[in-house]
């Protein structure tokens, strides 16, 4: 048994490192500024594909449907701005408010250049994941006594208070106001550039990969280990659970911190992804998506939410532009295509799925268990 | 004291359009033990409708033809994207109403353009009167009024008429009103359809007084009536109201001082404490949860 576990989790590292080679290799092949939406949707894709397993840790996993990742995430990107921004740039973004009222930056206080630059910036999405987990534990507190839809709800005017406050006037030489935080480190910084300022290595795709990639993994460990048992137990019957000897209230509280600290991770990444953190952009609508991401997936599926955040962020940015471009052919101007039609037909295919293929693409099965069963079925 | 009364009549006003909205979503909530995440978006719509009709028929049909039609629509959603997961859990069926409210959206976004559009005058009561000094809308006096007909009008169908017993038994025990011959199918349909009804009346009381239109300005009248229902007591009629009123003078309240940006914040964290005080509202019935 523990050989055939080994060399699965060897394959799937296996897997993990080949596909990050393939995403620098494609990087670096194709010409970025001729294929934007190849790279925006992948970026993008990576980005929610962490905030959706997150998610999918609290909803699919623990069972506790939360609607509150928008408000997590911006915590998070709040934080990793504020924190980065260098410091010569603070009276640029901070105009309004004559200069920020946290005046230093962590890439630049741990000593600058390449070096300083990647511990910072790890170290400020930690920072607002922490930041996203300690508020999480705070809410926690009385939510998470609540059942289902009441839970969701409550989560959900949590979410829209949080934008409230990062709104405030009043903390806008911290929060700059409802003005876009701006000019921290991107995923662009991460491309290595020689002296002559020109790009050597494309590496800006590869850095979200593999931020994301990092904690995707670490949420897995986690649902593989006596926690994630519990979870799946809690889900699956509380009472039952807690005759096991399960403390309820202890477990909801981890998943529900956990979950909320890796969508602040995502919320930093999703900063870094858009070059600017605002507090209108972490709306409901932004939670809808990431639901309906982890529900296309599977609500109960890893693999499945990362394959869904790619479909999801590819077809909405990418295959479907097409639909909202006035379209001719030979002289016949084919109806209904006009600016608006493409989010229509996403969303009436989200309803097909949502009601008729309510599994979502991998039910609660994972990428290897496919595999598994393929091979039984050749065994036989 | 002026401003005092303005920013009273308003929020009195505001009460009333949350409430008739609320009624849709605590009835829905009683009987399906959905929240019908879309009920903001129809509100959403019915405002459109009357914007697009009114520009090629006359005011007296587009009125009756805007409630006929988000009636059907009310219908159409339930028996579309709610009946057919009747045996699903309960969160396949929220989360079919988070996608149908983001159809709803999507397809308001792609038929406006994006653009705000303007709800049209509607005479008599888009006029202007002063109360005590306080000038306001015509419709502002209206809407308590015609609140609470329909109100009480609503209430005599729930507890005098046939169809009004099989929603109170429905609500109660859903497998039991089944077995016992109630036809449960029309019976939800019923309810989609009133609550439906009450959101097109609410919607034209609301956008004569805020007049433009925007896709998303139906999902936080829509929050903010769902919250009323949580906080008067879901599946009462009579809570639904009474939180409304409450909610909108609050945020009238807050909107009129120095904190206007909290005033969504204001209404959810009231939610919060409730739920975590009195999780059945202040007029709900106690439930004892099956294990």
């Amino acid at each position: 048994m523990k050989k055939t576990i080994s060399k699965s989790t060897w394959m799937t590292l296996l897997c993990t490192a080949a596909l990050l080679v393939l995403v620098v290799l494609l990087e670096n092949v194709l010409d970025p500024n001729k294929n934007i939406m190849v790279f925006t949707a992948l970026k993008k894709g990576a980005v929610y594909a962490l905030v959706a397993v997150s998610m999918n840790l609290l909803n699919g996993f623990t069972g506790l449907f939360s609607l509150g990742q928008a408000g997590f995430m911006l915590l998070g990107a709040y934080t990793y701005a504020i924190l980065t921004i260098p410091v010569s740039q603070r009276d640029a973004v901070y105009y309004i408010y004559n200069g920020s009222a946290v005046n230093f930056s962590l890439p630049e206080l741990l000593g600058g250049g390449a070096f300083g630059l990647v511990l910072g910036v790890v170290l400020a999405l930690i920072l607002g994941g922490c930041a996203a987990a300690a508020v999480a534990w705070l809410i926690g507190l009385p939510v998470l006594r609540l059942k289902s839809d009441y839970l969701a709800i409550a989560t959900l005017g949590f979410g829209e208070i949080i934008r409230a406050v990062f709104q405030w006037d009043k903390l806008g030489p911290v929060t700059n106001g409802a003005n876009a935080l701006k000019n921290f480190p991107t995923f662009s910084s991460f491309n290595i550039q020689n002296a002559g300022g020109e790009t050597v290595l494309r590496l800006s795709t590869f850095t979200a990969f593999l931020l994301a990639g990092i904690c995707i993994a670490v949420i897995v460990l986690l649902i593989n280990s006596t926690y994630g048992r519990s979870f799946k137990a809690i889900r699956d019957d509380e009472v039952a659970a807690e005759a096991m000897g399960i403390n309820l209230s202890k477990h909801k509280r981890l998943a529900f911190v956990i979950s909320s600290f890796f969508a602040g991770v995502g919320g930093g990444m999703f900063a870094m992804f858009a070059n600017q953190a605002q507090a209108k952009t972490f709306t409901t609508a932004m939670t809808y998506e990431i639901l309906l991401i982890v529900v296309i997936g599977g609500i109960g599926s890893v693999s499945g939410s990362c394959i869904a955040a790619f479909l999801y962020v590819a077809a909405s940015e990418w295959w479907l532009r097409f639909l909202d471009a006035e379209t001719f052919v030979g002289g016949f101007k084919v109806p209904l295509l006009r600016n608006g039609f493409r989010m229509v037909v996403f969303s009436v295919v989200i309803m097909i799925v949502v009601l008729f293929f309510r599994r979502g693409i991998m039910g609660d099965k994972e990428l290897p268990d496919l595999f598994k069963k393929r091979r039984k079925e050749k065994a036989k | 004291m002026q401003y005092a009364i303005s920013i009273l009549l308003s929020g009195v006003s505001l009460g009333g359009q949350y409430a008739l909205i609320a009624i849709g979503y605590t009835m829905v909530y009683g009987i399906l033990r959905l929240i019908n995440f879309a009920h903001g978006d129809v509100f959403m719509v019915a405002g459109l409708m009357m914007v697009y009709l009114t520009a090629s028929l006359p005011l007296a049909a587009s009125i009756p033809l805007v409630l006929v039609l988000t009636v059907l629509l009310g219908f159409i959603i339930e028996r579309a994207a709610y009946k057919p997961l009747r045996e699903a859990p309960r969160m396949s069926v929220m989360i079919s109403a988070i996608g149908v409210s983001y159809l709803l959206q999507n397809l308001a976004t792609y038929v406006t353009g994006g653009l705000p559009k303007m709800y049209p005058e509607i005479p008599g009561i888009s006029a202007t009167i002063t109360i005590a000094g306080a000038p306001t809308k015509v419709v502002t006096i209206v809407t308590p009024i015609l609140v609470l007909v329909l109100v009480l009008a609503l209430t005599q169908l729930i507890h005098h008429t046939k169809v009004g017993m099989a929603m109170r038994a429905v609500a109660k025990d859903f497998e039991t009103a089944q077995l016992m011959g109630i036809r449960i199918n029309a019976v939800i349909s019923v309810t989609f359809v009133i609550g439906s009804f009450l959101a097109a009346v609410g919607s034209v009381l609301y956008f004569t007084n805020y007049q433009s239109i925007v896709p998303l300005s139906g999902s936080l009248p829509g929050l903010r009536a769902f919250v009323a229902a949580v906080f008067g007591g879901i599946g009462s009629i009579p809570g639904a109201v009474v939180g409304a009123f409450i909610i909108g003078l609050s945020e009238s309240v807050i909107k009129g001082s120095s904190w206007s940006i909290f005033s969504d914040a204001f209404t959810f964290a009231l939610l919060i404490i409730i739920l975590v005080v009195k999780p059945t509202g202040l007029f709900g019935e106690k439930v004892t949860d099956k294990v």
